[in-house]
């Protein structure tokens, strides 16, 4: 049984697609996070999942059970916002226990329920007060009980950090992920931040234009990336994508950027499907942090290569590299000092490369 | 020595400064209190006429004080001289303006209210058009919808009656109202409906327990709008009422204009003022809240 599965899932809002043919699946427990830019479609599919948007076509599943036509109230769901969106008139006990009230529980229950999410996240001394009497991460936090108090199915979080200044955006975080790890619950987690995406999704579904590009595990996204989208929409900086073309002969594989000589041995690349593989044009995919200063392992490959700019950034610097006339970057510690305007010798990690075929984008 | 000059120099011109800055404050309070002045004689003329006899009104110029203060005109004005035909008296008027303006007040913010809820909040198709077309509401000159609306008024068997005019204020007023309405609940976050609407609770439950609770800036600006449009108003209460049915503004300019004998300038002052009373209780009251409404922007969460 899957707590939420998503299938064939299409909207669009008048004539333009905004989600298109979605299909997802949760486990109980999981943290699904959606991760992708501005307008990708994912408060949509959040919203979707809530019940808040009709579906055009495709089905949405809750424990089996296909919920495409029913109420939000009625889901068996819970939401936390952006904007918290706690009631303005209401206390925060009014705004914790309010969707009780209307589902007609009990006093007793209500009680109960109260006691113990207001004790659990620590705004039992606030019960009295008005939202605007609250700092941004108490209302982040009744925000939550809120949610806590209907023992949700599935909880639903629209970039609820993202109102928060990049302190108590940490913090909160943190206190989320401790949230998920004691009470085990499912979530869906939608972002455009990376960085959180990467901290607390135990899958990460990345979306752009209305297509999961792809949803696997934090590991797997960061390693493997699917395609050129996700190699260059995580990291920071982004993977390098060296453009150039493949040769192949007598079991040796090796890239050859476009303008260079030089041949880059890949034959120990894990490729997806290895044929029809000479003079392929691909993207010969690179994380700065697996450029390094040192050779560190015994297959790493040695690469003279010309440093034009350093920005410092504390505890690291990037460097500008020219590749053949390609800008690539990589991630030094700060300690190390370089000479610009000067070839210098470093060494790829080829272990942690991504080759993408130019024309599809897709990973080889 | 360099800086000996320059020091004193500066002296001169703080000194400089200092006469040009008196000077501009002092005709900035000579242009205002002539101003306000300006505002305040026609006040001042009613309230001193008001409180004279009609003696001292021959007598005098309009601007000396009464050696007495004399209400009798105030009496008459409100409760007529109590002989029979043809004594017009502002009191059975005052009461139809009561009765007329409260529930069209009341129905034009409910309505104004709801329909700036429906246009902000629950988004329908073409509701764009729908606002638009209200907002013509706001510029058609009172006049074109005499004719049609005294048509309306007829086949509905309520012309020449309060109810009438009730109705005629609050559908001329809805335009204004829902413009209040929907300019303020845009700036109200719409998670705050979605919270809602997973909480279960519906579309009215949102109006009355979410929404409602938050709007009184905006609904204080809307009563004190509302108010004085219909209270003043006087082009509907003429064209659609007559004789006991008349709001106070019409009787006011009956009585005024239709006392055969001499002109009795205190009790048609006292009289005017009567008419003006309530719509400055109603600033008075929530006169505060009416600017703090006006430029009041987003609900803070």
């Amino acid at each position: 049984m899957k707590t939420l599965k998503i299938e064939e899932l299409s909207k669009n809002f008048g004539t333009t697609e905004v989600l298109r043919k979605i299909n997802l699946e949760i486990d109980e427990g999981n943290f699904l996070v959606l991760l992708g830019p501005s307008g990708c479609g994912k408060s949509t599919l959040l919203n979707i999942i809530a019940g808040l948007e009709t579906i055009n076509e495709g089905n949405v599943f809750i424990d089996d059970y296909n919920v495409s036509k029913v109420e939000p109230k009625d889901r068996n769901i819970a939401m936390v916002f952006q904007s918290y969106a706690l009631y303005p008139s209401m206390n925060v006990k009014e705004n914790m226990v309010f969707g009780l009230k209307q589902a007609k529980t009990s006093k007793e229950k209500i009680e109960e329920q109260l006691e113990k999410v207001s004790t659990f996240l620590q705004v039992d001394k606030l019960l009295e007060r008005k939202p605007s009497q609250l700092s941004g991460g108490q209302r982040q936090r009744v925000a939550i009980g809120r949610a806590l108090v209907r023992e949700p199915r599935i909880f639903l979080f629209d970039e609820p950090l993202s109102n928060l200044d990049a302190k108590l955006r940490v913090e909160m975080r943190r206190e989320i992920k401790k949230l998920h790890q004691q009470l085990k619950t499912t979530v869906v987690y939608v972002t455009h931040d990376q960085t959180e995406a990467m901290s607390l999704g135990t899958k990460i579904a990345i979306m752009n234009h209305g297509v999961i590009q792809q949803n696997d595990t934090p590991e797997n996204i960061y390693n493997k990336p699917s395609n050129t989208f996700v190699a260059d929409f995580i990291g920071s900086p982004s993977m390098n994508l060296i453009k150039g073309k493949l040769i192949e002969n007598s079991n040796n594989i090796s890239f050859i950027a476009d303008g260079s000589t030089l041949e880059v041995p890949i034959n120990n690349y894990d490729f997806i499907e290895k044929s029809d593989l000479n003079n392929k044009e691909i993207h010969f995919g690179i994380r700065p942090e697996h450029i390094y200063f040192k050779k560190l392992n015994e297959e790493d490959f040695d690469i003279n290569l010309r440093a034009d700019l350093s920005e410092y950034i504390g505890h690291e610097q990037i460097v500008t590299l020219d590749y053949s006339n390609q800008e690539i970057l990589a991630k030094f510690p700060s300690t190390i000092k370089i000479e610009l305007e000067k070839e210098m010798k470093l060494y790829f990690d080829l272990k942690h490369t991504s080759l993408f075929d130019f024309k599809t984008k897709e990973r080889l | 020595m360099q800086d000996n000059y320059q020091s004193s120099s500066y002296k001169e011109l703080e000194q400089k400064s200092k006469y040009t800055n008196m000077f501009l404050r002092w005709f900035l309070y000579f242009v205002l209190i002539l101003f306000a002045s300006y505002f305040i004689f026609p006040l001042y003329v009613m309230v001193v006429t008001s409180l004279k006899t009609m003696e001292e009104i021959r007598q005098g110029t309009l601007l000396t004080w009464p050696s007495s203060i004399n209400f009798d005109s105030w009496l008459v004005a409100w409760g007529g001289r109590g002989y029979g035909a043809g004594d017009t008296f502002l009191r059975p008027y005052f009461w139809n303006s009561i009765k007329m303006v409260v529930p069209a007040v009341f129905f034009s913010t409910f309505i104004g209210a709801m329909t700036g809820y429906v246009l902000t909040k629950w988004r329908f198709k073409g509701d764009q058009w729908v606002f638009l077309f209200l907002l013509f509401g706001c510029f058609i000159p009172f006049q074109a919808i005499l004719l049609p609306m005294a048509r309306t008024l007829g086949t509905l068997g309520i012309s020449n009656s309060v109810v009438g005019l009730v109705l005629v204020h609050t559908v001329y007023g809805i335009p204004f109202t829902t413009l209040f309405f929907r300019n303020y609940y845009i700036s109200v976050p719409t998670e705050l409906v979605k919270a809602a609407r997973i909480d279960g609770a519906g579309f009215f439950k949102i109006f009355f327990k979410i929404l409602l609770p938050i709007s009184a800036p905006i609904i204080v600006v809307t009563v004190i709008w509302q108010f004085t449009q219909i209270w003043n108003d006087f082009l509907f209460g003429s064209t659609f009422s007559f004789g006991e049915a008349a709001p106070i503004q019409v009787a006011l300019n009956n009585m005024v204009l239709s006392s055969t004998s001499v002109k009795e300038y205190n009790v048609d002052m006292a009289s005017a003022i009567i008419a003006g009373i309530p719509t400055l209780i109603v600033y008075v009251l929530a006169g505060k809240y009416f600017i703090r409404g006006l430029t009041s922007g987003a609900v803070k969460g």
